[in-house]
């Protein structure tokens, strides 16, 4: 197989550099040159206007993926940390690994990141490949996925796991466009299929009421985000002796090449609020019955005790009570918290398929036959107004708060 | 002469989740069930129209035009969809339909959408919905960028600024918002914070029910069996099931301080106070 | 029921059904307990050409009739009877001007309120004036190329909301209701204030004020069908919108039968449902046949009107006095069906039971429809 660029009809335009996510092309003497980095992805041939770039002695489809080994996870960070959806990546990896009997190593990419290397290691990553670099302080998804197009490429793990966070949902999709491989979006479940070796990836379709398992063929690496908060995130015992430093791959990169087309003006929190509400352990929520805004500091005032963050149904949000980032369902967010306080929330279907999966969901309402009350592990028929308060009362009075 | 084209990109779904699985096929029972446009692809058709809205008056100044087209890939009777597309306020509407598409994962798909739009020109955006409510997934919007080399944008809530060369657009992560400027063209996928859905106006339906819809097939788009549908999916679905969730309900009765005790020691039972 | 509407008439139906499912029943209660005014709904009612319907094809109209305005009252009333009367009665500010208006008066106003960019109002009641014409005290005096207004309009729905008003005067007190004449007044116009807004039993989302007129000079130009043709506007408008008003008491009567039904096969006494007591049966029919005889009046005045029949006041005030009678009654009924908890402002019928008094009210009394039928037989006989 070879690739070739037609000089007598080439212009040294440069379209097909820009698009090459494997820095393969240069323009030498105003005439594109390609060289080894090349992975064939046809990209430049599609960019190039002139038809001056074709692929010869096309194989047939190769099979052979022989040359793919390991798990490799993304560390995702934020601010210079690592998420914890990356040490559950690890945890989860490190099981799959084990059972193909290959190695894991985690790719972690940001700017000042490498006080996590210690931490990342307790999780039973046998190697870290490291990019540490200013270009990477921001999550820009265009020189992100061209960096872990490289990695991907150069050291070609069989798995890639990443977590289904905003960023990953927007990132990974992106790289798996560029390597041609399938890509299996917010799986819940992964395992390895004893007999053909290959990564069975679950996930919920239809809203959570069906879950759907899925195999990645004919490509590799066989992709896929998993949901944050899934998977349990789990130590295990490193020996002292261990040298880490051996374990860490330093990559360097020309950071002229890594050039976003993402210019970022701003970055905002809501003021006051955690809208990060799938990174709590409780939530308490509410729903039309909470009557309006003002409500809500009740809730907030019982999330506030418990450690957790206020969350809502559609209704409470379409009525204006409370802003968007909190909703959860099917048009909001998907938690699963260890405990979820359901407050005057009926229980629409739509709803459910956001917090069904929370370990304990608690749900207060007046109506009985509230269909909130069929999943809930404990329920109460009363005023929130009444028992909610009691509740907060009778915390505060246990940690001598009264 | 058209000179910027806005592509909505929306997918019929089943208007509800609460699907059945036909334990003999271990397929889902479709049939019954009505079809709708998929609810943030709603959000994606009211944000193209309201651009179109906004620049329209603009554009006319230097003489210039704007049109909305809306691009679903589905069976035949996703025609009916555009139409609703068309009654909201969407120009034309262009429905990509072949056997042969059948079984696209997000790979295909993307494809698929991104030779249909390679045959528009002067496209200056691509808007769809952040996910679909029955795949879930969000994958199309990313793999569709990349395909036709423009930046991406997920998650979007609010486009701050916009001409013909650049928009300012602000999306929503986990725990803040990032605003960024970026060329066109581009694509965006949108959640429900970024616009109110309009309700379809009577000339809108007038409209839509004299419409006719082409139809695009994959000789049309050039594209060979190999690379669409199942054939040309690097993801299968091996297995589909119910999830099994196991409730023990256990109501708290009693009066109000009553109630309240036992689930504080059942909070305290599990060390969440 | 089938009531064997066109393809486009069923679309009009579908589009004020989703605009009440959508958009007003999450805030009509919200909306109700805090007196707040409609503004994003009627602007979505705009957008979905609903206005379009009261006004002909070459003004920005659909060129449909009253039988389509009533469809579409009578599924948004429905949902909410301040949304609806807001909406029919910036179509009743609007028809002196189809019906009168000079070719100008129409290009200039017409399309604007077409689209629902703008909304009008009907100025004709006063403190002293409401089913009296004869009696009005606001004045027009002539002066160049304007008329000097003074006075007070009162409870205008819309006052203070829309943007063009249409306000009956007297600018010949001498002739009675003879010497009454109509201008297009718009918001902004300089001695044009608005007062009080009211406190009100019922449709409390909709705007009621008083229009304040004091040495307010308008051109002209905006007389509508010249000086005193006032009386005969405002009688032509009430006979084209009567249906309309007939259609809002049907609507909101269906939405009690709707709640009643609902709720009588929840509720449960005597260990089984009420909805199997034979005195909630017969209530519930009685209510259905009742909403069915009204709906078919209301919508057979509106195709008479739009058959282009000119003596259409006997038909027209017949649809308004019985449906608004009806609604009175099934909204009733449907709070007795509730119970208690009908008398609570958790559950929707206690509003529907206050909004429903107004049909009986406005546009005319009932007992000054009852007025117009009799002295209608009277002079043209029962045919």
């Amino acid at each position: 197989m070879d690739i070739k660029v037609d000089e007598s009809t080439c212009t040294g335009c440069s379209l097909c550099k820009n698009v090459c996510m494997y820095d393969a092309i240069e323009i030498i003497n105003g005439k594109a040159v390609i060289d080894d980095n090349c992975v064939f992805c046809g990209a430049c041939i599609d960019a190039c206007k002139f038809n001056s770039i074709e692929i010869t002695g096309l194989p047939d489809k190769h099979l052979d993926f022989s040359n793919y080994n390991g798990v490799m996870v993304f560390l995702e960070t934020l601010d210079g940390a690592v998420l914890d959806v990356g040490y559950e990546l690890a945890t989860e990896g490190r099981k799959l690994a084990s059972s193909l009997g290959v190695p894991l190593s985690g790719v972690l990419i940001g700017n000042k990141v490498k006080d996590n290397f210690l931490q990342a290691f307790e999780y039973g990553l046998d190697k870290i490949y490291c990019i540490d670099n200013p270009v990477f302080s921001n999550q820009l998804d265009d020189i992100y996925a061209k960096v872990l197009v490289q990695i991907i490429d150069k050291y070609k793990p069989e798995i890639f796991l990443a977590g289904a966070t905003s960023f990953g949902r927007s990132l990974v999709p992106k790289v798996a466009a560029i390597i041609k491989t399938g890509l299996t979006a917010d799986c819940t479940a992964l395992a390895i299929d004893e007999e053909k070796k290959i990564l069975l990836q679950t996930r919920p379709t239809f809203g959570g009421n069906v879950l759907a398992t899925i195999v990645t063929k004919d490509a590799r690496p066989q992709m896929a985000t998993v949901r944050p908060h899934v998977m349990e995130k789990k130590k295990t015992a490193i020996a002292e002796s261990e040298d880490q430093s051996a374990k860490i791959e330093f990559i360097d990169i020309d950071q002229s090449k890594f050039k976003t087309k993402y210019k970022l003006i701003s970055t905002e929190k809501e003021a006051g609020e955690n809208i990060n509400i799938t990174d709590y352990d409780v939530i308490v929520s509410g729903g039309r019955g909470i009557g309006g805004s003002d409500s809500f500091a009740l809730l907030k005032e019982l999330a506030d005790l418990l450690g957790g963050v206020v969350g809502a149904s559609r209704a409470a949000v379409d009525s204006n009570w409370i802003s968007y980032p909190h909703q959860v369902g099917q048009t909001g967010k998907t938690v699963n918290p260890r405990v979820y306080i359901a407050c005057g929330i009926s229980g629409a279907i739509q709803h459910l398929a956001g917090m069904q999966t929370s370990d304990l969901v608690i749900a207060i309402n007046k109506d009985p036959e509230a269909p909130i009350f069929k999943i809930a592990n404990y329920g109460i028929v009363g005023d929130l107004f009444e028992v909610v308060p009691k509740l907060i009362r009778k915390i505060k009075m246990g940690r001598g708060l009264i | 002469m058209v000179d910027i084209k806005i592509i909505v990109c929306i997918k019929q779904v089943p208007g509800t989740t609460e699907i059945k699985i036909n334990p003999e096929t271990n397929t889902l029972v479709r049939e019954g069930i009505e079809t709708v446009i998929n609810p943030f692809d709603t959000y994606a058709i009211e944000e193209g129209v309201r651009l179109k809205e906004k620049l329209a008056p603009l554009l006319s100044q230097t003489g210039e035009e704007i049109e909305t087209i809306a691009l679903t890939m589905g069976p035949p009777q996703s025609g009916e969809m555009l139409k609703e597309a068309i009654a909201l306020g969407i120009d034309k509407a262009v429905l990509l339909s072949d056997r042969a598409f059948a079984g696209a994962d997000t790979w295909a798909t993307a494809l698929t959408l991104a030779e249909a739009i390679k045959k528009f020109d002067d496209w200056k955006l691509i808007i769809l919905g952040k996910q679909t409510l029955d795949g879930d997934t969000g994958q199309v919007g990313p793999e569709l960028a990349q395909k036709l080399n423009i930046p991406f944008i997920g998650y979007a809530s609010s486009i701050l600024d916009i001409n013909k060369n650049r928009m300012t657009i602000k999306r929503l992560m986990e725990d803040r918002y990032e605003t960024f400027e970026i060329r066109l063209p581009a694509a965006i996928s949108v959640g429900k914070d970024i616009n109110i859905p309009r309700v379809p106006s009577l000339r809108g339906k007038l409209k839509a029910k004299n419409e006719a819809i082409p139809v695009w097939d994959k000789n049309y788009l050039n594209l060979d069996q190999s690379q669409i549908g199942l054939e040309g999916s690097y993801t299968q679905v091996i297995k589909i099931s119910m999830p099994e969730h196991h409730y023990e309900v256990k109501m708290l009765e009693g009066s109000p301080d009553h109630q309240v005790d036992e689930l504080y020691g059942k909070l305290k039972e599990l060390n969440i106070v | 029921m089938h009531y064997f509407l066109t393809e486009e008439q069923q679309m009009i139906v579908d589009i004020c059904r989703q605009i009440v499912e959508e958009r007003i029943k999450p805030q009509r209660a919200e909306m109700d307990e805090n007196c707040i005014f409609p503004a994003e709904i009627i602007k979505e009612i705009g957008k979905s050409d609903l206005f379009r319907l009261f006004v002909p094809e070459q003004y920005g109209g659909m060129g449909t009739g009253i039988f389509e305005v009533c469809l579409a009252t009578e599924e948004l009333s429905r949902g909410d009877l301040s949304v609806a009367t807001t909406y029919a009665a910036s179509g009743l500010g609007f028809i002196p001007i189809i019906l009168l208006g000079s070719e100008e008066q129409k290009k200039k106003y017409l399309p604007q309120l077409a689209s629902g960019e703008k909304l009008a109002a009907f100025g004709l009641t006063e403190p002293e004036a409401g089913s009296d014409v004869g009696a009005i005290r606001t004045k027009a005096v002539k002066d160049g190329d304007f008329y000097i207004l003074n006075g007070t309009k009162q409870w205008i729905t819309n006052g203070g909301e829309a943007d063009i008003y249409t306000v009956f005067t007297m600018t010949d007190p001498s002739k009675g209701a003879r010497g009454a004449s109509a201008f297009i007044v718009e918001k902004g116009t300089k001695g044009f204030d608005f007062g009080k807004k009211e406190n009100k039993l019922g449709i409390r989302a909709s705007a009621t004020r008083e229009l304040i007129f004091t040495d307010c000079r308008v051109p002209k130009e905006n007389l509508i069908a010249g000086e005193g043709m006032g009386f005969i506007a405002a009688m032509r408008t009430f006979d084209q919108s009567r249906p309309a008003v007939g259609a809002q008491a049907v609507g909101v009567a269906q939405a009690a039968l709707e709640e009643a039904i609902n709720y009588s096969k929840v509720r449960k006494q005597f260990g089984a449902s009420i909805s199997s007591l034979q005195a909630i049966q017969h209530m519930l029919a009685d209510m259905a046949t009742q909403i069915e005889a009204a709906r078919t009046l209301v919508y057979h005045a509106a195709k008479v009107i739009d058959s282009g029949e000119k003596n259409v006041s006997r038909l027209s005030a017949m649809s308004k006095l019985f449906a608004s009678d009806v609604a009175m009654k099934v909204t009733t009924d449907a709070v007795q069906i509730f119970g208690g908890y009908g008398f609570m402002k958790e559950y929707p019928v206690e509003k529907m039971m206050r909004d429903a008094k107004i049909t009986q009210i406005y546009e005319g009394t009932n007992q000054v429809q009852r007025n117009i039928i009799a002295l209608d037989l009277i002079k043209r006989g029962v045919l």
